[in-house]
């Protein structure tokens, strides 16, 4: 009898980029585990804040926990400060929720976006135990490997160092 | 860890020690469902040694080990199912849902029970079907009378619906496996409220989704690519059988645990109905089953 195991990976990818006055956030639909499709319906993006929303990729059942643990955190947060929790700070409440299970991870693949305290777009990703950084684009999820090269392509500025063609 | 030990040796064992610490660390660590599945498995655990009251506070004074590693060290979870339900598919349909599941109970490879039934309605609202192991699904059940206990003595003319039903269900699937103790099930939990239909289904580790249809262990297999090609919107009863006898029969064939016995439930706003047992149409003429071996190596 095979072990049991607390986690399964239900595939998809999470892809943020963030401009100047705005965030665009996107991922997939399916959820699958090993070689199944169990729907083609279910949405990996939650509106944590006004300003800011997480998609995440991974193990969908740590990934709805992790949700309500944020959203129910945020609704603190409101009645206690009457006003919405920005995406820096919900970053920061992201960071410290996942390092909280370090040994027992949520096996969730987290992108959050949103706009910062200025109005500018913002990007934060994350590994499963909260080390963050905020990016002007970020790719999470089975596809990543895919996509980060493209966005890199398209979205990395060159160098200063570089040293322009010889003619 | 001591995770090769058989289970021969975990019931010899001397059990006051290690039971004693199952049920403090239960009423310790903190559940997020509600409290009555608290308090449920608090009284699970103190039934259990009902027969060990004399070696009491000289142990739990003594052990004061974090949740986590306790519950790795637990000896008294389920490492493996001993009597297995099989496949159950659900589709919605016009109406509400319709359900199958057989009346198998399998120990091992043996087809040991032949009249266990496997769907149960929960509420006014809605309909349980459970694969995996069967005395886990007895226990869900337990759980829920309870909750739908407690939903109407508040008297307040609600009552749960299948989206509540489903979230209640994912929540208690979830903190079970957080501690390494899994309800060995997946569940199928279908109903209809105010005319919207709902069919969702939670996994072992707690892992839940919605969807048009779905199927459990084989059935996601060898159903769900029959049901995704011919199921449609507002499928009418006879439709919706016909479709859900036709993943049966091919469960029946391809499945070993998969005995020739099943009831067909069906959920409405008007309530649940679950038919008589009956057994399918079988066809085993082929010329191809007549002599399988013929032009074999060696045959």
């Amino acid at each position: 009898m095979s072990r049991f195991s607390p986690y399964d990976n239900n595939g998809g990818s999470c892809v943020a980029i963030a401009g100047a006055d705005y965030c665009v956030i996107a991922s997939d639909t399916r959820m699958s585990t090993g070689y199944n499709i169990l729907t083609r319906d279910h949405s990996k993006i939650y509106k944590l804040a006004d300003k800011c929303i997480l998609a995440s990729s991974g193990f969908q059942a740590d990934m709805k926990a992790l949700q309500k643990l944020l959203a129910a955190r945020h609704l603190i947060y409101q009645h206690q400060h009457n006003k919405q929790m920005s995406c820096p700070a919900m970053g920061q409440l992201l960071s410290n929720t996942l390092y909280y299970k370090r040994f027992f991870p949520y096996y969730t693949f987290n992108v959050l976006g949103g706009l910062d305290n200025e109005g500018k777009g913002c990007v934060y990703t994350y590994d499963a135990v909260g080390s963050y950084e905020r990016v002007g684009y970020s790719a999470q999820g089975s596809g990543s490997v895919l996509i980060m090269p493209f966005l890199d392509n398209q979205l990395k500025s060159p160098s200063p160092l570089l040293l322009p063609a010889q003619v | 860890m001591q995770r090769g030990r058989s289970d021969v040796e975990e019931l010899a064992e001397d059990e006051s020690g290690e039971e004693l610490l199952l049920s403090s660390d239960r009423s310790r660590q903190a559940h997020i469902t509600s409290s009555s599945s608290a308090e449920a498995s608090l009284r699970l655990a103190f039934a259990k040694f009902q027969s060990t009251v004399s070696a009491h506070s000289p142990m739990e004074s003594n052990q004061a080990k974090p949740s986590l590693l306790a519950s790795e060290s637990d000896s008294q979870r389920t490492l493996s199912p001993y009597v297995t339900g099989t496949s159950v598919v659900a589709l919605k349909y016009k109406d509400g849902i319709l359900m199958a599941a057989d009346m198998g109970g399998s120990y091992g490879s043996t087809l040991r029970y032949k009249s266990m039934s496997r769907m149960t309605p929960v509420g006014k609202h809605s309909l349980l079907g459970a694969s995996g192991e069967i005395s886990d699904f007895q226990e869900i059940c337990k759980y829920l009378d309870e909750l739908i206990l407690h939903d109407s003595m508040w008297d307040d003319g609600n009552s749960l619906g299948p989206k509540e039903v489903h979230n209640y269900l994912t929540r208690v699937m979830y903190n079970r496996r957080n501690k390494f103790d899994p309800f060995w099930n997946s569940l199928v939990l279908g109903g209809v409220k105010k005319g919207e239909k709902y069919l969702g289904m939670v996994s072992m580790i707690g892992l839940s989704f919605v969807d048009d249809h779905v199927a459990t262990g084989f059935g996601n297999h060898l159903a769900r690519p029959i049901l995704r090609d011919e199921w449609r919107e507002d499928l009418s009863f006879e439709d919706g059988v016909k479709l859900l006898e036709k993943c049966m029969r091919v469960l029946l064939y391809r499945d070993r645990s998969a005995v020739n016995k099943l009831q067909i439930a069906k959920i409405t706003e008007e309530g649940v109905t679950i038919s008589q047992p009956y057994s399918l149409k079988t066809f085993w003429g082929f010329t191809a089953f007549n002599n399988p071996t013929a032009g074999a190596e060696g045959s």
